[in-house]
């Protein structure tokens, strides 16, 4: 069912807008930078738990956030840097939060997997892959709801498609579209692997975004790596679905050059030679060539964007180093709104 | 369902020292049953507040199963009343999802049994999103329906969940013993910006007591209420078997003068453990009733909170009364026998009266 990709559907660039694709470039540069140190922090020791980065696959990340305005809400899964970042998160507060610092976005409780960010749209990563495809589907109702023209996007993964979370929002937001109440875009960041077990191992029907159909959803594969397909896809779809209240599905073919999370070393599941054939389609280099053909975007050009992003991650993990853990008092807060965890003593009643 | 009614007087607000939360005088009571009180409690909050809504399996065109929701639909229409696919993952999912962006859903579960099927999105959402955002959203959302044994339902329909939930820290849990609570408990929730875990006692619905009309009467959450005064045993208990300690306390007072204290817990999380410890510092004598399976149950937590802190009170250990530890099962005389009646109440304050 997936529409062959149309080449109207591409973002055009040219002389006049070329200035808007340089800053996305940067943006780009600085996520797989930023993405790189985390990694770097972690083997020291200085983030804890888990960690899963996006490098491969900022194309899918910038690339629909670009098409989004304010008062739309994102809903991610945890390998969800990319995605805090595009939207306008602070570096710092990002990286502190990693470092489960007081000056995190989530306050140092939430995580690499939870980086939450209400002001710039961002609901949240979740760590139970698919839970949040039912969240993000009853934030598009509250939308229309609250007679909101505001989208919802969701972005998860190719593995979140065989959990029962992920049929019931579908089957839920394809009722609601009927009515015009689900304005909302899924996202499937297909990287080929849920986890280390490829899509043609875990996936029935491998053409995801015609799984999609059986829940009166439309929607079309596009390629994750070019910036322009999916910024074209995304600003097309964005458009259709803030207007219809229905819901949409792009499929997002991708692939991520890094493991699965920063303790899958072995990567017994894909090849070496695999990998590289892929870093071939890097969507940054991409994107940077077109901008040296169409604009005459130089190499020393890059590396000025490359030196100001590798300074602006290391200044943000110099922030979160610095920063102060949370307050003890912190443990205890924000568990509930009201009565707090244990129970009410007779001082704190009226 | 009314197998296990208790006489009628017993059904009211009960004895004098709950004023912190008994409306004023003036206000007027009628009388409703349990099932009547809770649609009245959402009818006068989603007339209150535009962004209250809720959702189920057949609650709008079929009314509900137990006819709870019975004309929502008409008079709020399909954008307030959702119908939805039997998925509770969807239900409450897309609740938090809606609650996160300040809509105040009602998941209606046709039976709480079903709401494990939903368990990922109530407690590792629903319970953990505000505090792994690290507060920036709030979950004002109820998930309600009725649970408990006693209509011949076998295993899969007959459960009690409040110890399940109540273990989680991030939601509070609802267990409401007469009409008047279940309406402002229920208020309380809707109102709140919280995820409330609401266990109606389907053998109640049809229970009638006095309810105040007065549209803002709520009941707030954290206060144990003491429903029946006494001097000589403390009965902790919370929804249906408050109703059989009730009357228990009344057969043993006037047949053979044992006066017994009855707690009524109202709210499992939070939990107000201080009237109990008031009360058994005066009776020195502990029974908890409920009607789960006693491993870890919440007579457990009762019982090992009042060894923590009132101990040297004790002229007895804490007794429990509790269902049998098996599956339920569906032949009625099983069924009888698995679960707590007034007799093994009667038996336990007998044992901690050293009366046996």
């Amino acid at each position: 069912m997936a529409k062959a990709k149309k080449e109207s559907d591409s973002a055009v660039l040219d002389a006049a807008c070329a200035p808007e694709w340089t800053e996305i470039l940067k943006q780009m540069i600085f996520i797989r930078r930023f993405e790189e140190a985390t990694e770097r922090e972690f083997r020291k020791g200085k983030i804890g738990g888990y960690l899963h980065v996006y490098i491969g696959q900022e194309a899918v990340a910038s690339g629909i956030v670009g098409a989004l305005q304010k008062g739309d809400a994102v809903f991610c899964g945890y390998r969800d840097h990319a995605q805090a970042l595009s939207l306008g998160s602070d570096p710092n507060r990002v990286m502190a939060e990693l470092f489960g610092k007081g000056t995190g976005v989530s306050k140092g409780k939430g995580g690499s997997m939870h980086l939450f960010d209400v002001e710039h749209g961002l609901y949240g990563g979740y760590g139970i892959v698919g839970g949040h495809l039912t969240l993000a589907a009853g934030a598009a109702y509250a939308k229309r709801y609250q007679g909101s023209d505001s989208v919802v996007v969701c972005y998860f993964g190719d593995g979140a498609m065989n959990i029962g979370s992920f049929h019931e929002a579908m089957n839920m937001a394809g009722l609601w579209g009927h009515q015009g109440m689900c304005p909302i875009v899924f996202v499937i960041e297909n990287n080929g692997y849920a986890m280390g077990t490829s899509v043609e191992r875990h996936s029935a029907l491998t053409d995801l975004a015609a799984r999609v159909r059986a829940y009166d959803i439309a929607g079309e594969k596009v390629d994750g790596q070019d910036i322009f397909a999916v910024r074209g896809v995304a600003d097309r779809v964005v458009r259709q679905v803030r207007e219809t209240g229905k819901p949409y599905c792009i499929e997002a073919v991708t692939y991520r050059f890094s493991g699965h999370g920063a303790a899958d070393i072995l990567q017994p599941y894909r090849t070496k030679e695999e990998v590289e054939q892929h870093r071939h389609r890097d969507p940054i280099n991409i994107l940077r060539k077109r901008l040296g053909e169409v604009c005459g975007l130089t190499d020393d050009d890059v590396k000025a964007m490359d030196e100001w992003a590798i300074e602006r991650a290391a200044n943000a993990v110099k922030f979160a180093e610095e920063s102060s853990q949370p307050a003890p008092d912190e443990l205890f807060a924000d568990v509930v709104a009201e009565h707090g965890p244990r129970p009410v003593s007779e001082d704190e009643r009226e | 369902m009314e197998w296990c009614a208790p006489p009628a007087r017993l059904w009211g607000m009960g004895g004098a020292p709950e004023a912190r939360t008994t409306p004023s005088r003036e206000n007027e009571m009628s009388e409703k049953s349990y099932r009547d009180a809770i649609r009245d409690a959402m009818m006068e909050e989603m007339d209150r507040d535009a962004n209250v809504l809720i959702m189920g399996e057949d609650i709008g065109v079929y009314e509900g199963t137990f006819r709870i929701t019975a004309g929502m639909l008409k008079k709020y229409g399909p954008k307030r009343v959702l119908d939805t696919p039997i998925a509770e993952a969807g239900m409450v999912g897309t609740a938090v999802g809606m609650a996160m962006l300040g809509l105040r859903p009602i998941v209606e579960m046709m039976t709480m049994n079903f709401a494990i099927v939903a368990a990922d999105q109530i407690l590792n959402h629903a319970a953990k999103v505000r505090y792994f955002s690290g507060g920036q959203v709030d979950v004002p959302m109820v998930v309600r329906g009725p649970q408990g044994a006693g209509v011949q339902l076998s295993a899969q329909h007959s459960q009690s969940f409040e110890s399940f939930y109540a273990h989680f820290p991030g939601i509070h849990v609802v267990a409401p013993a007469t009409p008047a609570d279940a309406k402002g408990l229920l208020k309380t929730a809707i109102r709140g910006n919280d995820p409330v875990i609401f266990l109606e006692s389907a053998a109640l619905y049809g229970m009638k007591g006095e309810v105040p009309d007065d549209p803002n009467f709520t009941v707030p959450f954290g206060q144990s209420r003491v429903a029946r005064e006494g001097k000589d045993v403390t009965i902790v208990s919370f929804s249906r078997m408050l109703q059989l300690s009730l009357a228990v306390a009344a057969k043993l007072a006037s047949d053979e003068g044992i006066e017994c204290e009855v707690i009524d817990l109202r709210t499992l999380r939070p939990l107000d453990m201080d009237p109990v410890y008031a009360s058994v510092t005066k009776t020195h004598r502990a029974v908890v009733v409920q009607e789960q399976w006693k491993p870890f149950g919440v007579a457990a937590e009762i019982a090992a909170n009042i060894t923590e802190t009132v101990f040297d009170e004790l002229d007895a250990p804490v007794a429990r009364v509790t269902g049998e530890d098996v599956p339920m099962p569906y032949a009625r005389n099983l069924e009888l026998l698995a679960t707590p009646h007034e007799p093994e109440i009667e038996r336990a304050v007998r044992k901690v009266l050293y009366k046996t």
